[in-house]
């Protein structure tokens, strides 16, 4: 037996089957990571295509005009999607309008007033529950309550779908900004005899505000990507739109419109409306990251 | 003496590092760092076979990350170097040919905090011959009820093998902990604070069980309780900031230490 | 003494404000609560008509004609299971992988750092953008792979011809990428959740790295990614825009995976805008069909994931 085999694997055991068995165990062992890091690199490939792809195709039509001109009709050329961004601004802000007191309120209930209560407790389940309803829902329910009410398509049913689908992200995030929120500080604010509410607008907001804002931010990527709440609530438009009582454009919908045409142009536009769409959300995202990371 | 023999695994032939031979692990001009935190500088010690050493010294003085060394434990943390040599029985742990996985099945290790996995006390004991790919139920029977002996717990778990260890109390835990780090008939058992979070009750069973193994483990364990040093170790070694300040007989280091630190720190004047 | 005690009556008059203030926030709370309830109440509202004109055979028929007013949904809940459940044979093995790559540390921290930013990041893509990706890159190498399929494996009901571009599949494999974000925060979550000790307690006793996963860790966090598998599940079957985009929207029942299917998400987004009467009733009792099995999946899933976290808080 050489010295080397004797030095070898087996600790205080120079037994060849079981230095055998030592081997295959830690073949066995690199074998698996190798496994696992091929399986985990592929996912890198959808992305990179993606992202090739937005880039390849999108960046060719990328101008000025994009931002101030109105679609082009079916076949044609030229034109942009103003009106798109616009609509999509306009229904996230109605959204949010919505959405940001009723669910920041919400969370300063069941955090500051009474988190152990009945309607807490249930304020929580629900907005679990509703993360969980498929966004089309949000559409279906901005269609029976405003488009069956009033007879149109307007912002102001894609603005309530999408307020639907912004509320249990803003909640949630939102107690998680307050429960983050150092019970000391409260304890002290009440300690210099500050009433709740004063302890609440004082101290409690100042500190979680910039938690609260990561959430609300979040809340307004989300929506802005999405379609399907969109597409039946405020559908579509060609043309500026004069009020917010009237089918609106979105760059959402106006992607999908224009992603099922035979038209070069028009899948071309598509392609350009998805990078603008993405550099959007993926900036709202950014800027969520680093106003929480200012923070910490 | 007996289960040695007992014991599958033979002794190293290479006739330099005879079996009892004083020195059984023996450190050498030995550095750690935790990325640039240097942790352990220039230790050398020599730890003797079958006997129980403690290490001691105030928190964050280097105590467990030298015994984490032991078995390479340290290795599994991001961004940790070292230098010097430990070598047991003569040969380097950090050799080329040292497979991590033999040399930490050959030091058994017990934890502050016991650590049963969430499976049949049964299960546990065994997982380390399952792992190496052993599955004769003989040979696992006879390793349960051998392991259990060992850690002094068959008795209150013959019945109940086959239930949930987590059912256990905090004390059969760490027996069971240890039975399961013995059940390889290590040579080496490495114990880090293995009372601390342990009832009195509980602790003088385990320290009883610590006396108990010595016969046939070389043991090093760390603690902060100085009364448990006395009580069960033979050699004591003082650390602090990362050195070894003073490594001697038990009983020397608790009646009459030789250096300032180690007495200020057994008096209590400061750690 | 009865002048500090008029100052207490002061300051809770004083008080009035913040009174207001709790009240404003208890009626948000309130509003939230009911929103559930009154989404299911103006769906079931709208509903009605068609809930008493077809009552079950709405879920047990396959006919879907507006012109005729005939409406049966059955081919549209079996391609939402269908294509769901397809997604997550997918997603499961690659979200389970990353968890582990993402927890465990055999690759340097930036690695990990920027696989979790890949995560993130298609996370964040519409689904609208993945629609349109589908088209371009999926659809034609899913049907080069249908096609190939359909001439050596066509004996198989699976793969039974023609294949199609828009099918069953395309749309699953995009499920997949859409939902694997889900599966891989939820499974990675569990995974960190796993006591330090017992990762130490599994390599003191010689165990190698893959060995400690097998044995220890995934079997400790296992509660917790099979709730991962079942909320991105519940994420698939809503999930509208990419998969109204790429399966075809066809009503007819199909074993084929490359043929066209249809989902009760895609039905609702392709017909809402332009339908009219009793079609309208229709939509919304699919609508209601598909709120009643995602929200069914999604409580079972947030059952097991609370479930999850107390076991988990018992072994530490």
């Amino acid at each position: 037996m050489d010295s080397i085999a004797s030095y070898s694997l087996g600790f205080f055991n120079n037994d060849p089957s079981e230095n055998t068995k030592v081997i295959a165990r830690s073949l066995k062992n690199r074998i698996l990571s190798g496994i696992c890091i091929a399986l985990s690199l592929l996912t890198m490939v959808p992305l990179i295509s993606i992202i090739f792809l937005l880039l390849k195709k999108g960046l060719p039509l990328l101008g000025l005009n994009i931002f101030t001109e109105l679609p082009p009709a079916a076949g044609m050329a030229g034109g942009g999607f103003g009106n798109a961004i616009i609509g999509t601004l306009a229904m996230v802000g109605i959204g949010l309008a919505i959405s940001g007191p009723a669910g920041i309120l919400s969370a300063i209930y069941i955090n500051e007033y009474s988190p152990a209560s009945r309607l807490a407790q249930a304020v929580r389940m629900v907005a679990k529950l509703l993360t969980g309803i498929p966004s089309i829902i949000c559409g279906v329910f901005a269609f029976a309550v405003v488009v069956m009410a009033t007879g149109t398509f307007s912002a102001y049913a894609g603005g309530l779908a999408l307020a639907v689908l912004m509320l249990p992200t803003i909640i949630l995030t939102s107690e998680q900004a307050l429960m983050g929120v150092q019970s000391a500080y409260r304890e002290a604010a009440y300690g210099l005899g500050a009433t709740r509410f004063q302890a609440i607008a004082r101290v409690v907001l100042p500190d979680a505000f910039p938690a609260i804002m990561t959430g609300v931010m979040l809340a307004v990527a989300r929506a802005a990507g999405e379609t399907a709440p969109l597409i039946f609530t405020a559908l579509f438009s060609q043309f500026w739109a004069k009020s917010l009582n009237e089918p609106t454009a979105s760059l959402s919908v106006l992607i999908y419109n224009f992603s099922t045409v035979p038209f070069p142009h028009q899948i071309a536009m598509a392609w350009t409306a998805s990078l603008v769409l993405v550099a959007f959300v993926t900036l709202a995202n950014i800027t969520a990251q680093t106003i929480f990371s200012r923070r910490h | 003496m007996q289960t040695t023999k007992e014991a599958p695994v033979k002794m190293p032939l290479d006739d330099s590092n005879p079996l009892g031979r004083p020195d059984f692990i023996s450190v050498k001009d030995f550095n750690f760092f935790y990325g640039k935190k240097q942790a352990l500088y220039d230790i050398n010690m020599d730890i003797p076979e079958r006997q129980v050493t403690a290490f001691i010294g105030p928190s964050g003085c280097g105590k467990s990350t030298l015994l984490r060394n032991f078995n390479r434990m340290n290795e599994l943390i991001d961004g940790i170097h070292n230098s010097g040599d430990i070598r047991i029985l003569g040969k380097s742990i950090y050799d080329k040919g040292v497979e991590v996985i033999s040399l930490r099945r050959s030091i058994g290790m017990v934890f502050q905090k016991s650590n049963p996995f969430p499976k049949s006390i049964y299960e546990n004991v065994v997982f380390a011959l399952r792992i190496s790919g052993n599955s004769k139920k003989s040979e696992l029977d006879e390793c349960v009820e051998r392991s259990l002996r060992g850690a002094a717990l068959w008795n209150e778990v013959k019945d109940r093998l086959h239930e949930s260890a987590l059912g256990l109390s905090g004390g059969q835990m760490q027996r069971l902990c240890i039975a399961r780090a013995i059940a390889n008939r290590p040579k080496v058992l490495l114990m880090d604070e293995p009372c601390s979070a342990l009832d009195p009750i509980a602790t003088v069973k385990v320290e009883e069980l610590i006396r108990e193994l010595k016969q046939q483990f070389t043991i090093v364990i760390v603690t902060h309780n100085m009364q448990q040093a006395t009580r069960c170790s033979d050699n004591t070694a003082f650390f602090y900031l990362g050195k070894l300040v003073e490594y001697a007989d038990t009983q020397k280091i608790f009646s009459n230490p030789s250096e300032k630190q180690t007495e200020d720190y057994i008096t209590g004047r400061f750690g | 003494m009865p002048a500090p005690q008029r100052d207490i009556i002061s300051q809770s008059g004083y008080r009035a404000g913040p009174d207001l203030f709790k009240i404003l926030c208890q009626g948000a709370a309130l509003v939230t609560v009911l929103l559930l309830g009154w989404i299911i109440y103006e769906i079931v509202e709208s509903a009605w008509p068609s809930i008493q004109k077809f009552g079950l055979d709405f879920i047990t028929t396959s006919a879907w004609v507006p012109n005729r007013e005939r409406f049966g949904v059955l081919p549209f809940i079996m391609g939402t299971l269908a294509s769901s459940l397809l997604a997550i044979l997918f997603a499961f093995p690659l979200g389970v992988s990353i968890a582990i790559f993402l927890s465990e540390n055999f690759l340097s921290p930036s690695i990990r750092q920027t696989m979790r930013f890949v995560v993130e990041m298609l996370a964040a893509i519409p689904s609208v953008v993945y629609g349109l990706w589908g088209i371009f890159i999926i659809i034609p190498i899913v049907k080069a792979f249908g096609d190939w399929a359909v001439a050596s494996l066509g004996g198989f009901p699976l793969f039974s011809g023609p294949a199609y571009g828009n099918s069953l599949l395309t749309a699953s494999v995009v499920l997949a990428i859409m939902i694997l974000p889900t599966i891989t925060a939820i499974s990675r979550n569990a995974l960190a959740a796993v006591p330090k000790t017992l990762r130490e307690g599994t390599y003191a006793l010689g165990a190698t790295r893959w060995e400690a996963i097998f044995s220890v860790i995934l079997p400790t966090a296992a509660p917790g990614i099979v709730a991962a598998t079942i909320l991105g599940l519940g994420r698939a079957m809503g999930e509208t825009m990419a998969v109204a985009m790429l399966i075809g929207n066809s009503s007819r029942l199909s074993w084929s995976v490359l043929s066209p299917s249809g989902t009760l998400a895609g039905l609702l987004a392709n017909q809402f805008g332009e339908a009219q009467g009793l079609q309208v009733n229709s939509l919304m009792y699919a609508a209601l069909i598909l709120i009643a099995i995602t929200l069914f999946v999604n409580l079972i899933g947030e059952a097991v994931l609370r479930h999850t976290q107390k076991a988990t808080a018992g072994i530490r």
